[in-house]
């Protein structure tokens, strides 16, 4: 019972990861993009954690925190790109 | 190291001193005095070997070179080696004492001229006193490269630039040939050993090599003798100083090719392609450079293709001769080794006679100023010697009596009218052709021998004309040639003499059937009676004389022969042609772009890779052991499908960047259910930072390129791509489907026992395999370097 409900929600987050893949491609605007990216990180850390829970493992537990904190600084990166024109910003010149 | 391999290592160990002996005692003391004494010495202790290469022996001793490859330095002298040494050492004594007057010690850099002449003149030693193949090549090679060398003696002069640089291509293009030729010859026979493939001539002989080996030494042959089509690099050698060209390229260099030629007689000959080539190349040699002899105004270029003409004679004599072999020891034999009897006996006339024309005409050119014949004229009166020894030597070149030349002259007739008696090799169809062609050539001798006498001596005194007032030559400069000239008569009255020393001797080595029945005796006489030969000589007196006077009214005909269609210009054309071609075909392909760089790399991994997995029948498809796809597998891969898709068709970079990320993304996805936690881990991290490195240089994009359109469609490209997809598919299922040992991660199980620890994946890293990761960090160490020097260290303007 556990097990079906489990590769049910697989199946369901991969469906969605698709979808969001849709709004990657289609757009419009390049910040739905990056949404729909920071979305397919925060699905795949569901899925991560679904497969450790299938896999009777722990080994997968650091992948979802590391995935959070990626997907994050992904999104910061790509708004500020978008917003400044610039990842890192240096010191204006004294 | 016997005495023999001492002669030939001399002049290479005194050319090293040359420039410390030319640094210390100029302007003092001429160079060439400390020379002299090298070619001296050598000449005098070869003098010694005569009695015993006449009585038949030969010397022979070996020193290991590289023994593990059985070439030994081994030295060989017979009666062909020790009359070509004796050239080679007697007219480069000559030489050296004519230099030493002809050369100015203020002007000229004598250092070089002396170092290089002594080189020349150990590799000619090493040419013919060598047994081993490969050590003649290096030899061989060696005298192409100082004949360079002294050709450029002038290399502030365009036109000896361009001597050099053509001799050096024609002559080591043959060089290059005849070293393959030496390399069949050795794997038929299994030796270097000259000596011993002459005991193994019946296995040359039915082995398939040996038209192709015969061939190529004969190409090495015939560009160094300067014979028919590749005689066109020896008038433009004619830029060398005088004593060069009548050393080189009169006495001894261009007579290397005959000096293969006879050696390897005994191997080749009694074969009628042998026998055809050489004496056909030979002929038209004779009358190609008789003919163009004629027609030059140039006296040195004259010289030259009279060189080239009587070249072509020895050669035509010694394949006429070969057929002795053809019959074994017995009275036909005799009577065609007479032409090689001539063929020797001519090679030692022509030096003679060929060296002292060369010395009169740099006396002419020294007091003059000039070499032309337009301009000379009446000399005779003003320099009495040096008409002497023209008359001398011209005459002995026409084959006149009382001079040597006549005898081998009347030799050589002999020689062809016997070859148009012979009923072998299909002979007797074209035996005419020889003595007519030879006569016509002999003809053409003539008038070039009374050009070279009438028009530099006779006539009128232009004074105006020459750069000097002409006057005699100091006595130091005639010494040689009057040394020389006194041979020619004196090898005229005494033929025998040599005939008995030093022809026998050589006629023995060059047809071997003869070693055994004591050798043979030819008496050369001048008087045979009232016979043909004597008739052809009075005949070609008589025509001569007469087209000489009339020669203004026909040597028009030589202006109906366009320049366009002669040899040279067939070589120049070639050269440029050549070059010309390769430029093209390196600017079509070498187009500069990295993609079309690419596009070949990869068309030729497809190529190769899918031909041979084709030819080989490599390719294999087996699904028994693959395991079963679940459904989250295949939903994965199809978002990478489409995110690769995406990227492949994205209409702007960050929509790319972007699927870039998915991709990545879902391969560390792929990880996770193909449980690697660890490969998931890195996959997430390299993957975030290189899409915000991917960001990083999008911003440093140039503000026109950001207009980004559709990528190019081509489609060359998308081939290309499916190609190489299509490939590694391939490849990737062969290679799962073709399992052909167990895999051998079972020891890794026991990382636990063996490493202490449980992570498996780390174990190898840092325990099983850990020299791999400490060189991937220094790749990492290196591309961090790398990337903070290229940002910081800003050389403009300093390439």
């Amino acid at each position: 019972m556990v097990e079906l409900i489990l590769m049910s929600s697989l199946f369901l987050l991969i469906l969605s990861i698709l979808l969001t893949l849709y709004r990657v491609i289609k757009g419009p605007s390049m910040p739905d993009r990056v949404q729909a990216l920071d979305a397919i990180g925060i699905n795949l850390l569901a899925g991560v954690a679904i497969f450790a829970v299938l896999l009777r493992t722990s080994a997968f537990l650091e992948i979802i925190l590391l995935i959070g904190i990626l997907s994050f600084v992904g999104t910061v990166a790509f708004a500020r790109f978008i917003e400044r024109g610039v990842v890192i910003e240096r010191k204006p010149a004294d | 190291m016997s005495w023999l391999h001492i002669m030939i290592v001399m002049p290479f160990i005194f050319a090293l001193l040359v420039p410390f002996l030319y640094k210390f005692f100029t302007p003092r003391i001429h160079t060439g005095w400390f020379v002299f004494i090298v070619p001296l010495v050598l000449f005098l202790s070869l003098l010694k070997y005569i009695p015993a290469i006449a009585d038949g022996k030969t010397v022979h001793h070996s020193v290991p070179w590289m023994p593990s490859l059985g070439i030994n330095y081994t030295t060989y002298m017979d009666g062909l080696g020790l009359i070509f040494g004796l050239l080679i050492t007697g007219i480069g004594t000559l030489v050296v004492l004519y230099s030493i007057y002809y050369m100015s010690k203020h002007r000229e850099s004598l250092h070089n001229f002396y170092v290089y002449l002594l080189l020349f003149m150990g590799a000619m030693l090493g040419v013919v006193f060598t047994d081993n193949v490969l050590v003649l090549y290096v030899f061989w090679e060696m005298t192409s490269i100082s004949s360079f060398l002294l050709i450029a003696y002038w290399y502030q002069r365009k036109k000896s630039r361009y001597g050099a640089q053509k001799s050096m291509l024609i002559t080591i293009f043959g060089g290059l040939a005849m070293l393959a030729g030496f390399i069949m010859l050795s794997m038929i026979t299994e030796t270097y050993s000259l000596r011993e493939m002459f005991n193994q001539v019946d296995v040359i002989t039915a082995h398939s090599l040996f038209l192709p080996a015969m061939l190529l030494i004969l190409l090495g042959a015939f560009t160094k003798s300067a014979q028919f089509p590749f005689s066109i690099w020896l008038p433009d050698a004619m830029e060398a100083p005088t004593p060069i060209s009548a050393y080189l390229h009169s006495a001894t260099m261009v007579k290397a090719g005959i000096y293969l030629v006879a050696r390897f007689t005994p191997i080749f000959g009694g074969n009628a392609e042998w026998f055809w080539t050489i004496s056909s190349i030979g002929l038209i040699t004779l009358l190609y450079g008789s003919i163009n002899a004629v027609k030059q105004t140039d006296l040195k270029a004259l010289l030259a293709y009279s060189t080239i003409s009587q070249l072509g004679l020895i050669m035509c004599l010694l394949g006429l001769g070969s057929a002795a072999l053809y019959f074994g020891y017995g009275d036909e034999a005799t009577v065609y080794a007479a032409a090689i009897l001539a063929a020797i006996f001519h090679l030692i006339n022509h030096s003679t006679f060929k060296g002292s024309l060369f010395m009169v005409v740099g006396i002419i050119d020294h007091e003059t100023g000039t070499r032309d014949i337009r301009k000379l004229g009446g000399l005779m009166g003003l320099m009495p010697i040096s008409f002497t020894l023209t008359i001398i030597g011209s005459f002995a070149m026409a084959g006149l009596p009382p001079f040597n030349g006549f005898l081998s002259k009347e030799m050589f007739f002999t020689g062809v009218l016997n070859a148009s008696q012979m009923n072998i090799f299909s002979m007797n169809t074209f035996g005419l052709l020889f003595p007519t062609i030879a006569w016509i050539a002999s003809v053409f001798t003539f008038i070039y021998c009374m050009i070279l006498l009438f028009k530099t001596f006779m006539g009128r005194y232009q004074p105006i004309k020459l750069e000097k007032a002409a006057h005699e030559a100091p006595l130091g400069m005639v010494i040689s040639p009057i040394i020389l000239a006194s041979l020619v008569i004196l090898i005229f009255f005494f033929p025998n003499v040599l005939s008995h020393y030093l022809l026998q001797p050589a006629l023995i080595a060059i047809l071997p059937i003869f070693a055994q029945s004591g050798g043979i005796d030819v008496k050369i006489s001048a008087w045979h009676g009232w016979n043909t030969e004597l008739f052809m000589t009075l005949g070609i007196v008589g025509l001569g004389t007469f087209m000489y006077i009339y020669l203004k009214k026909w040597s028009r005909v030589y202006g109906l022969f366009s320049q366009r269609w002669t040899l040279n210009a067939g070589y120049d054309f070639a050269i440029e042609k050549m070059e010309r071609f390769s430029q093209g075909f390196t600017n079509r392909y070498m187009t500069g772009f990295i993609r079309d760089y690419v596009v070949y790399i990869f068309a030729v991994l497809i190529v190769m890779i899918g031909g041979s997995l084709w030819l080989f029948d490599g390719i294999a498809m087996d699904i028994s052991n693959d395991a079963p796809i679940s459904l989250y597998e295949g939903g994965v891969v199809v978002g990478m499908i489409i995110a690769a898709i995406t990227v492949l068709l994205a209409k702007s970079r960050l929509t790319a960047i972007i699927a870039v990320g998915v991709l990545g993304y879902l391969v560390s996805m792929l990880f996770v259910i193909f449980r690697a936690p660890d490969l998931a881990l890195t996959q997430l991290v390299v993957e975030t930072v290189t899409v915000a490195l991917f960001l990083l240089c999008f911003y440093h994009l140039p503000e026109f390129r950001k207009e980004t359109v559709r990528m190019r469609f081509k489609l060359t490209n998308l081939i290309i791509s499916i190609g190489v997809g299509v490939i590694v598919t391939i490849i990737a299922l062969s290679a799962n489907s073709t399992r052909l040992f167990e895999p051998i991660s079972s020891y890794f199980e026991n990382s636990y026992d063996l490493a202490g620890a449980k992570n498996i994946v780390n174990a190898i890293l840092v325990d099983f395999r850990g020299i791999d990761t400490m060189l991937e960090i220094f790749v990492l160490c290196i591309a961090s370097l790398g990337v903070y020097t290229l940002i910081k260290l800003r050389l403009a303007g300093r390439d």
